[in-house]
């Protein structure tokens, strides 16, 4: 151990604000990139299944669907 | 030795054997980067002459050190791309190059602020912060020409061709720079360079070094699925892989 | 089927012009230097546009520092090379534009000659119409910018065989940009970071020569850049046509 107490550690023999500002920026960084990667894929795979849904519905009810539209046309 | 880079090179394979990896080089960084911040800021001995603020080291080197190669990686992912048309090759190095600048972009800031205590003013024309930011603006063009394609396709070559181009010129542009430094400028105390340093300090260094390179790794392998998702979302083993997450 | 629709007269007299001729590549060198340079001397704006903005620059700085004839002999080296690259730089776009526009450039793609050599004898068009007359006025700006004597000839050197490798590095981001609609900053972009070298050689020779060391030094290294930038730029620029033109 370098600091003989936990407050000289903090103080890095007046040094503090230049160390600790550079671990911060480093750390936020990385930090926010790991955050983004992980949303990024959390959020292709969402897109991904609602894709899927979609067609699965589109494909299980295609006749009635276009039933539906043939109806309403002659709503209309 | 053919069909195993091919096997390699096409991205259900490369989707695969990638989840095998990952998770290996997400424990060794987190691993390596949490022993060697903590050996690093607490237990490493302050130097001599610069007392605690050299511990500064510990995010610029290795963030120097990553900058530079991760730029060599994506032109060889380039060449690799532009010779045996491997589209994973492509979408790896598209996402390395937002990396790369993030990297740079740590070098230079540590490098500034580390200047502030050592030097006494926040920018010197120093030789390693010079190339650095002459990197920077390499890794923004690489960026940008991505960026100024609509076909996707031509976006890739551009990008891995400027990205030869520019690895090319990393080395003539690092010496160049030197050789102006060491003309222009006073021999002042040179920050990163020493001729000995004590085993206290070099092991969290190289711990530390390790750490961000697994980081790298990591995070182009899951950074790459995703790409590989993205862009072969049409694909039917995608869909059905997407149905069996949900 | 030829023979059909026109007349026999016709597909003979063609014939002759399917076959290769002897040195092709020679004789399509030719053609395009001779070409580019009657396209370009048609245009005369486009070669005088870069010397004016080359003075106009040189004059700003005077006017925005200070006109103490001391101060500016120190900084009339990189100033002089800083304002002769941007002028280089600003005319690259025009390199491979024109061509683009009308076609002519999918024409060079499809000749059985190497697109590399053609591309090369493009830049040597450029070079010729621009690096050339810049390094050819820089001397004149220099006396406006009270550089010290003994240094003009070296700067015109330098800057003739600097602006050599600037030409050949700037059409491979010409050549990237040519299809984009709005390349123009980008190219100055992709461009600029790897215009530093021969920056730094160049203002580095003018440098020495104002101080009485010797140049060969600073001039051999610019030579060695643009050997090597002569080896590989005509490749990348001819890879970079096909991205354009194909993509």
């Amino acid at each position: 151990m370098a600091f003989a107490s936990f407050n000289e550690f903090l103080a890095m023999g007046g040094h503090g604000p230049y160390v600790w500002t550079s671990w911060a920026v480093t750390a936020a960084l990385l930090g926010g990139i790991v955050i983004h990667a992980r949303s990024e894929r959390r959020q292709l795979l969402r897109n991904l299944q609602r894709r899927a849904r979609r067609e699965r519905r589109l494909a299980g009810g295609r006749a009635p669907v276009s039933h539906q539209r043939g109806g309403h046309v002659d709503d209309t | 030795m053919w069909t195993f880079i091919h096997k390699l090179g096409s991205p259900r394979w490369f989707y695969a054997i990638s989840a095998r990896l990952q998770p290996w080089f997400w424990a060794a960084a987190a691993l390596l980067l949490l022993v060697g911040s903590v050996w690093g800021l607490a237990f490493a001995p302050a130097d001599y002459q610069q007392g605690n603020s050299f511990r500064i080291i510990y995010v610029h080197v290795p963030a120097a050190f990553l900058a530079q190669s991760i730029f060599v990686a994506m032109a060889v992912a380039g060449l690799i791309f532009m010779v045996w048309k491997i589209k994973v090759a492509d979408m790896a190095a598209a996402m390395m190059a937002p990396l790369g600048a993030a990297m740079t972009f740590i070098a230079l800031f540590s490098g500034a602020v580390w200047g502030m205590p050592t030097w006494g003013t926040w920018w010197m024309w120093d030789a390693r912060l010079t190339s650095m930011l002459i990197l920077l603006f390499l890794y923004f063009g690489v960026i940008a020409l991505r960026g100024a394609f609509s076909s996707r396709d031509s976006a890739s070559r551009a990008a891995s061709v400027l990205a030869m181009v520019g690895v090319i010129n990393i080395p003539i542009i690092k010496y160049s720079v030197d050789w102006w430094y060491t003309l222009h400028q006073p021999a002042t105390f040179t920050v990163t360079s020493r001729p000995s340093m004590p085993m206290e300090m070099w092991l969290p260094l190289l711990i530390m070094l390790l750490g961000f390179y697994s980081f790298f790794i990591a995070l182009t392998l899951m950074r790459t699925r995703s790409e590989i998702l993205r862009r072969e979302s049409t694909k039917r083993w995608v869909r059905d892989l997407a149905a069996e997450e949900a | 089927m030829p023979g059909t629709e026109t007349p026999m007269t016709d597909t003979e007299a063609a014939m002759p012009f399917h076959r290769e001729p002897r040195g092709g590549l020679m004789v399509a060198l030719r053609a395009t230097l001779k070409r580019d340079l009657v396209l370009l001397l048609r245009r005369r704006s486009e070669v005088l546009n870069p010397l004016v903005f080359f003075a106009l620059v040189i004059t700003l700085f005077p006017i925005g520092i200070s006109p103490d004839p001391e101060l500016l002999a120190t900084i009339a080296p990189g100033l002089l090379w800083v304002a002769a690259l941007l002028a280089a730089l600003l005319s690259l776009d025009s390199l491979f534009r024109g061509d683009y526009d009308d076609g002519s450039l999918e024409q060079l793609l499809l000749t059985p000659q190497p697109l590399a050599a053609l591309g090369l004898a493009k830049v040597a068009v450029h070079w010729l119409l621009t690096g050339l007359p810049l390094a050819l006025m820089a001397p004149v700006l220099g006396i406006m910018l009270s550089l010290p004597a003994g240094s003009y000839g070296i700067l015109a050197l330098s800057l003739a065989l600097g602006t050599a490798s600037l030409s050949l590095i700037g059409a491979i981001g010409a050549a990237l940009t040519v299809g984009l609609s709005r390349g123009g900053v980008l190219l100055s972009l992709l461009v600029l970071p790897l215009y530093i070298p021969v920056l730094i050689f160049g203002a580095g020779a003018v440098q020495a020569a104002i101080l009485g060391d010797g140049v060969a030094a600073h001039l051999a290294i610019l030579g060695a850049l643009l050997a090597v930038t002569l080896m590989f730029a005509p490749w990348a620029i001819a890879a970079s046509l096909r991205i354009s033109i194909n993509g």
